[in-house]
């Protein structure tokens, strides 16, 4: 039997599937009431194991932690060029799939032509991928 | 928006977070338990009857603690870390629908905390926003491990990110709304069988391997991987600031289970829910359909420390390669032959 039929016939359920439309900001309040009780427990909590723990401090617990050696000058040196390229590479990328979201949303709406100009859209995309593949911007092991 | 659905909207928000923080508490325990299980032992069972007072324990001790902060170290942005972390963590429940409505009193309450309209966008930014939680954490420790541990873990969610969001493209591309509440009654037909993972078995894959990655979970966890980096992100933490680290990892397991059970598992939809429309109180329904949810949520939660307890760790390299070289081209090609065949055969 036909869900959406039954559905219709149920008065306590019609605002499941037609409650479709434009959020307005006030949709958006309850969230704000969600970060702000999160927030407050976060605080909260920081702040009694502040109170409630033992503070006993010496020099040698102050230390970072280097395997039990010495601290050999200072953590923040030069590290490997290949994360800031994969940061690189997410900014490019992930700006060009977010571009396919409101295609997404359309899709049914924009039929053949849509999907034809998304063909060319996904080869232009393909296109970017391949060559950095291909320039070795994916390579870890060298 | 009037008083009354303002002060509804908090009670719900308040059960909310108790029960999040409860589940990710029990959470620690279920996996000490399912990692016995699966390796031959017993697990904890001294606190308590079978050791269930073990978390509660555990959560004590967190707070009775000296925390401890290295003298190197940037204060106020090593607090901030895993105070981020669990924000994060904590407010991405709110666009996920737990079960259909009930009526109190006259009335309709609905057991989502918003329902806004860009229900997945707003997952995946929260979700972005809780990698700051970890490279802050970690760069403001000034400790080696803790840099390279928190370089790592930002440098694979980013990766992994992408995937996901292609893999979700072509859910979207079905249901024609970014809306979570939507999505899931979409997959109510068939009497409450035609869930998106019969449509979509490629798309599951690539977005579970994603969210195992995106919650650091093994065979992903290399942020925290001991052999080479002692604790990861949050070696030099201590008391309940390494409580939030490792609190917001079992959060967000939960609600990335909670996610995958909304997209592509029918959410709280469940075989022979239509029969049940016309049998059942609506508010009995209701909580039928929280508790059918909460069982797929707990299937993908067990899931997850199966996995943990199975497979080894991925090396670095191998881990950048499956997410860049494997999962994109295929999330791609996943997108493209959902739009070509829904087409083709005009579903």
């Amino acid at each position: 039997m036909d869900l959406l039929a039954a559905e219709s016939n149920n008065p306590n359920h019609e605002f499941i599937t037609f409650a479709i439309g434009m959020s307005s900001p006030v949709n958006y309040l309850p969230i704000v009431i969600q970060s702000a009780v999160a927030i407050g427990f976060v605080a909260l909590a920081l702040g009694a194991s502040h109170l409630l723990g033992p503070k006993r401090k010496t020099a040698q617990k102050e230390e970072s932690f280097e395997c039990g050696i010495e601290i050999q000058g200072n953590a923040r040196y030069p590290i490997s060029i290949k994360y800031f390229l994969t940061a690189i590479l997410f900014v490019l990328f992930d700006v060009e799939i977010i571009f396919f979201y409101p295609y997404a949303v359309n899709f049914k709406e924009m039929g053949i032509e849509g999907f034809i100009a998304v063909l060319a859209f996904v080869g232009i995309f393909m296109a970017g991928f391949i060559y950095v593949w291909k320039k070795g911007g994916l390579e870890w092991e060298k | 928006m009037e008083f009354s659905l303002i002060l509804e909207k908090s009670i719900l928000v308040l059960i909310l977070t108790a029960i999040t923080l409860g589940i990710a508490t029990y959470l620690t325990y279920g996996e000490r338990k399912v990692a016995a299980f699966l390796q031959d032992r017993l697990g904890p069972n001294r606190a308590g009857i079978f050791g269930i007072f073990q978390p509660l324990a555990d959560a004590g001790k967190m707070f009775f603690k000296e925390e401890l902060i290295p003298k190197n170290a940037e204060k106020w942005l090593f607090i901030l870390g895993p105070g981020i972390a669990m924000v994060t963590a904590c407010i991405t429940s709110a666009v996920i629908p737990w079960g259909g409505d009930l009526i109190l009193g006259g009335r309709t309450i609905s057991l989502q905390v918003a329902d806004v309209d860009i229900g997945i966008l707003y997952i995946m930014g929260i979700v972005s926003v809780g990698v700051y939680g970890i490279m802050i954490g970690g760069w403001a420790s000034n400790n080696k491990y803790s840099l390279y541990g928190a370089i790592r873990a930002s440098s694979q969610m980013i990766s992994y990110e992408l995937a996901m969001g292609l893999a979700l493209i072509a859910v979207i591309m079905m249901s024609g709304d970014l809306s979570l509440r939507h999505i899931v009654d979409e997959q109510s037909g068939w009497h409450g069988m035609k869930w998106n993972i019969f449509f979509q078995p490629l798309g599951f894959i690539i977005f579970f391997t994603c969210a195992l990655a995106e919650t650091n979970r093994a065979p992903f966890d290399l942020p925290e991987c001991e052999t080479e980096l002692i604790g990861g992100y949050h070696t030099e933490y201590s008391s309940m600031k390494l409580g939030f680290y490792l609190f917001a990892e079992y959060i967000n397991m939960f609600i990335s289970s909670a996610v995958m059970a909304c997209i592509y598992l029918g959410g709280y939809n469940f075989p022979g829910m239509d029969a049940a429309w016309f049998s059942t109180h609506p508010n009995w329904l209701s909580m039928i359909e929280v508790g059918v949810m909460f069982a797929k949520v707990s299937f993908f939660i067990f899931c997850f420390m199966w996995i943990r307890w199975t497979l080894p760790r991925f090396r670095y390299d191998q881990l950048m390669h499956l997410g860049w070289k494997g999962l994109i081209p295929l999330a791609i090609a996943n997108m493209v032959i959902t739009g070509g065949w829904m087409l083709l055969f005009g579903k």
